[in-house]
């Protein structure tokens, strides 16, 4: 069981209170991408066991859209971030840095 | 000591507001236009017949007597002005119970992810969750008791939930404090 903090409600709720969106931060190929890169932008996702960037929605509460850091292997929650952002933030960065020594980076 | 009870209440006039409402603008604008202060985060603002809920940052509903339900989202656009907004009657859309009496928090306890321990969940909370498997919005009243709202396409479910969550409950388990 997951414990998300919706950074809108400020509210930490369990898992049953959100809606899972998939991997966060992939980037549309724009007019003029060709297939072999709309077809992986479409198709082709991360399955890391370790950190992992998140889309969840507040599906039961305020309804919002929200971005979540966390561990596949650990269920470990580092953040939750606003959806209006394409990169995650630094701090939360410094974080993940400071508790996965070893951690590739997030793009 | 009264008993457990499961009711619903008289139908209540609604109207939803969508506005950036963080602005000091929008509160004036709003405090103006309702008489309701608008409350903080997962507040509700209780004010004699009116109320005005926290529903998300930029969403806002409004609870008042049906007669002025006509007017009020008329007045809501001309005192918001300009700023991007949507006031609309949806007194229709929803259905609201109470639930009042020793155990009132067990009910919901029983369907809701909620912590509603006494010192968790006071007057003047407000939450938006599910009960069972379906959304509904709770809140807790100055009288101690607690009204919940869902959409009215589902509230013979959730009227049959509560009376039978309500058939059994310890209320020992959250003393009121
Ligand atoms: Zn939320």
């Amino acid at each position: 069981m997951l414990l998300l903090t919706c950074p809108y409600c400020g509210v930490e709720a369990e898992e049953t209170e959100f809606a899972p969106g998939g991997q966060a931060h992939t980037r549309r190929e724009s007019a003029g991408a060709d297939d072999a890169d709309f077809a992986a932008y479409l198709f082709e996702r991360k399955n890391p066991r370790g950190v992992h960037f998140e889309r969840w929605r507040h599906a039961y509460g305020c309804g919002k859209w929200f971005h979540v850091a966390r561990d596949t292997a650990t269920l470990e929650i580092f953040g939750a971030y606003s959806a209006q952002t394409a990169a995650p933030p630094e701090a939360l960065i410094a974080k993940i840095r400071r508790r996965r020594p070893g951690w590739e980076g997030w793009s | 000591m009264s008993d457990l009870t499961v009711s619903r209440v008289a139908p209540r006039g609604m109207v939803t507001i969508r506005a950036d409402l963080g602005g000091p603008g929008a509160q004036a604008a709003l405090l103006a236009a309702t008489g309701c202060v608008m409350p903080g985060q997962r507040r509700i603002a209780l004010q004699g017949r009116r109320a005005l809920a926290w529903m998300a940052p930029d969403e806002a509903m409004l609870f008042l007597p049906p007669e002025e339900v006509a007017e009020v989202p008329g007045r809501i656009a001309a005192a918001l002005g300009a700023a991007p907004h949507l006031a609309v009657d949806v007194s229709d859309a929803r259905v609201i119970f109470r639930i009042a009496g020793p155990g009132a928090r067990m009910v919901l306890a029983k369907g809701a992810p909620v912590d509603l321990a006494p010192q968790a969940f006071r007057p003047g909370d407000f939450r938006r969750t599910r009960l069972g498997q379906v959304a509904v919005a709770f809140w807790m009243t100055g009288d101690g008791a607690f009204e919940l709202m869902c959409f009215r396409s589902v509230a013979g479910f959730v009227e049959d939930w509560l009376l039978n969550a309500a058939r059994s409950v310890d209320p020992g388990l959250f003393a009121e404090g």
